[in-house]
């Protein structure tokens, strides 16, 4: 029994279908160029050489190593007309908490992948979010969520948030069924996918059989999905995530910024 | 001047509220607030959790010049909800930074300088404080296409969260000595990793890890400046005049990468460790 | 939380609008605007339930006696004491008058 997740690793492989993996990377992350674009993950490693990030968490070499993974597509494609999509596989527990994640400067390396992600969509990468898992906090902030276009599987396991629900209650001074009793109520504050999609942000959700270990069929349907996604992206800025009804705030407050400016 | 003049002569800037601090950077006469809290632009989350709102949902956007240069200012008040962001301080902070990319795509060279006191996501508004922190960061980049954007963190929330990650894509940084930076707030470390890991109450060390002249002297920020408006306004300027960084301190991936391969993890970290790994061989 | 609203007779409306303290631990923010000729209105949303007596009886002290501007008044209150919010708008009533 393993206390993390394997479905990033599990989907990388299925993705990946045994297309060499890129050398000279921590051994937690997962990348390799196949015929849709690159393919990143990040996944438990064992052996971490920060014990705090050894079930899957963003820390100090995941940060940075992702900004270097996207940083060398953006390179090698710098002269190219076709820019190679990016395809974050996203089933991140959280990012690294830690004494020497802190001291370090873990936020400076998660500004690294986010600024890496955030520059190859600029520069015409399609970048790609796929929420096969867990999707939390600053390690969804750091890989992922500068995605064109977030894709989410429909599945309990399948969570974005801001943080976990006891560190939450904690912070917030309430018990945890006080919590989930006002999730209920409050989409922002809930942690299933569809609380999560009525906010406008994803893009598409998708149901497949075995989110654990994708079957045959799952692995084509994701793979189609993600070529339309691929295929969808026709600008470089995040602006079609705004529109939803429980996000109308932030499209309210643009048009007042824009009038007033 | 003796001592005691210059002291009654310096202005402390961690003492002001986001709007003084904004009017305090800005050119005499030039601050211009958008959705100033008479608008009532308030959060549609708050009050039906039983929390009480504040009319301009902590954060305070100006425009205005500060040495001649066109800026907008986005400055968060630490006071209200300990500087979380919700929907719609995040969308105030991510729609003006996407306006003055916008400028700058039309020949305006619109400069950027956040004022961070904040610890993050504000929890009551979760998914949506985390999607608009994520709109910052791509409108922090986007903006760095064209001219700078600075970050200060004067004190005395600090900065933490996603927008601390916001502040390690800032073109550069400016701290106090009340400054704290980092990812993950003390309590929540403590509570994931244990006391152990980080005790949350032992101040000494929390500041000896995180804070500003630690930061400073471990090369994660670029001025290190005492708590007085007239010396902050004056560095703010002096970065604002250098234009982009040759090689921002988000792109040095394979150079931090370099550094973390020659530490060993074995023993528990020290402050000094980190000096030394960052700045031992800083030329 | 709760929403109280309290109006007072009052003189002529001021030209001016004031804003002045925050929603912080105890602190509260008011907003200052022009209102009706003759009628003073104030709406609190306090984080203190069951403080209307409070309210009433202190702004009915710092009314009494007097014919206050015709003022519109929100605040958003954390808890602030009594002090305070005397404070706050005699900061807020000062602002006005300069305008």
């Amino acid at each position: 029994m393993s206390g993390y997740s394997l479905r990033g690793l599990n989907w990388f492989n299925a993705l990946s279908a045994g297309a060499k993996a890129l050398d000279g990377l921590p051994p937690s992350l997962r990348v390799a160029d196949v015929a849709l674009g690159r393919l990143l993950a990040v996944v438990a490693d064992p052996d971490n050489r920060f014990p705090r990030a050894r079930n899957g968490e963003v820390g100090l070499l995941e940060g940075w190593g992702l900004a270097k993974a996207v940083d060398d597509a953006i390179s090698a494609d710098r002269e190219q007309t076709h820019k190679r999509p990016l395809i974050a596989i996203v089933d991140v527990p959280s990012q690294a908490y830690g004494r020497r994640e802190e001291a370090l400067g873990i936020h400076q390396a998660l500004a690294g992948a986010a600024d890496a992600y955030a520059r190859a969509r600029l520069a015409g990468h399609p970048v790609i979010a796929l929420l096969v898992g867990k999707a939390m906090s600053g390690a969804f902030l750091a890989h992922g969520y500068q995605a064109n276009r977030l894709i989410a599987l429909r599945d309990p396991g399948v969570m974005v948030h801001a943080m976990g629900k006891a560190s939450a209650a904690r912070v917030t001074l309430r018990s945890v069924e006080e919590l989930e009793a006002l999730a209920s109520s409050v989409p922002p504050m809930a942690y299933d996918i569809d609380s999560y999609a009525s906010l406008g942000l994803l893009w598409e959700t998708l149901s497949v059989q075995q989110i654990e270990q994708p079957t045959a069929e799952d692995l084509a349907r994701v793979t189609e999905c993600l070529k339309q996604a691929i295929g969808d992206v026709s600008s470089g800025d995040l602006s079609n995530r705004l529109g939803a009804t429980n996000r109308a705030a932030s499209s309210r407050v643009r048009e007042l910024l824009r009038a007033q400016w | 001047m003796t001592d005691s003049a210059a002291l009654l002569n310096k202005h402390s800037f961690v003492e002001l509220g986001a709007r003084q601090r904004a009017k305090a950077l800005l050119d005499a006469g030039s601050f211009r607030e958008l959705l100033d809290p008479f608008q009532r632009v308030m959060s549609p989350w708050l009050e039906r959790q039983g929390v009480v709102p504040q009319a301009d949902d902590g954060v305070v956007i100006a425009k205005g010049s500060l040495d001649g240069l066109p800026v907008v200012i986005a400055a968060i008040e630490g006071a209200f909800q300990g500087g979380s962001l919700g929907e719609v301080g995040g969308a105030k902070i991510a729609g003006a930074l996407e306006l003055a990319a916008e400028d700058n795509r039309k020949g305006i060279a619109t400069r950027a300088i956040l004022l961070l006191e904040t610890g993050g996501v504000r929890l009551q508004e979760a998914n949506l404080g985390l999607a608009a922190i994520a709109d910052i960061h791509a409108a922090i980049v986007d903006l760095q296409q064209y001219q700078p954007v600075v970050g200060v963190v004067a004190g005395s929330v600090g900065c933490f969260g996603g927008m601390s990650i916001a502040a390690g894509l800032c073109s550069y940084l400016l701290v106090t000595q009340e400054a704290r930076l980092g990812l993950n707030g003390p309590q929540v470390i403590e509570q994931e990793a244990g006391i152990e890991e980080y005790d949350s109450r032992d101040r000494p060390f929390i500041w000896s890890l995180t804070g500003g002249e630690q930061r400073f002297a471990s090369g994660l920020v670029d001025r290190y400046v005492a708590d007085d408006v007239a010396q902050i306004r004056d560095q703010v300027g002096e970065l604002l005049q250098q234009g982009l960084p040759p090689q921002p301190r988000s792109q040095r991936a394979e150079w931090f990468l370099q550094r973390l391969a020659g530490l060993e993890t074995g023993p528990q970290i020290e402050p000094s460790m980190v000096r030394d790994l960052y700045q031992g061989e800083r030329s | 939380m709760e929403t109280l609203s309290f109006e007072f007779p009052a003189g002529q409306p001021p030209r001016g609008r004031a804003l002045v303290g925050c929603v912080g631990s105890g602190d509260l923010e008011v907003l200052i605007e022009p209102g009706l000729a003759g009628r003073l209105t104030i709406n609190v949303q306090t984080s203190v339930n069951g403080s209307e007596q409070r309210w009433q009886h202190l702004f009915a002290r710092m009314f009494d006696g007097t014919t206050p501007p015709a003022m519109s008044i929100d605040i958003h209150d954390f808890g602030a004491t009594p002090g305070v919010v005397r404070l706050r708008l005699e900061q807020g009533f000062e602002e006005i008058g300069h305008d």
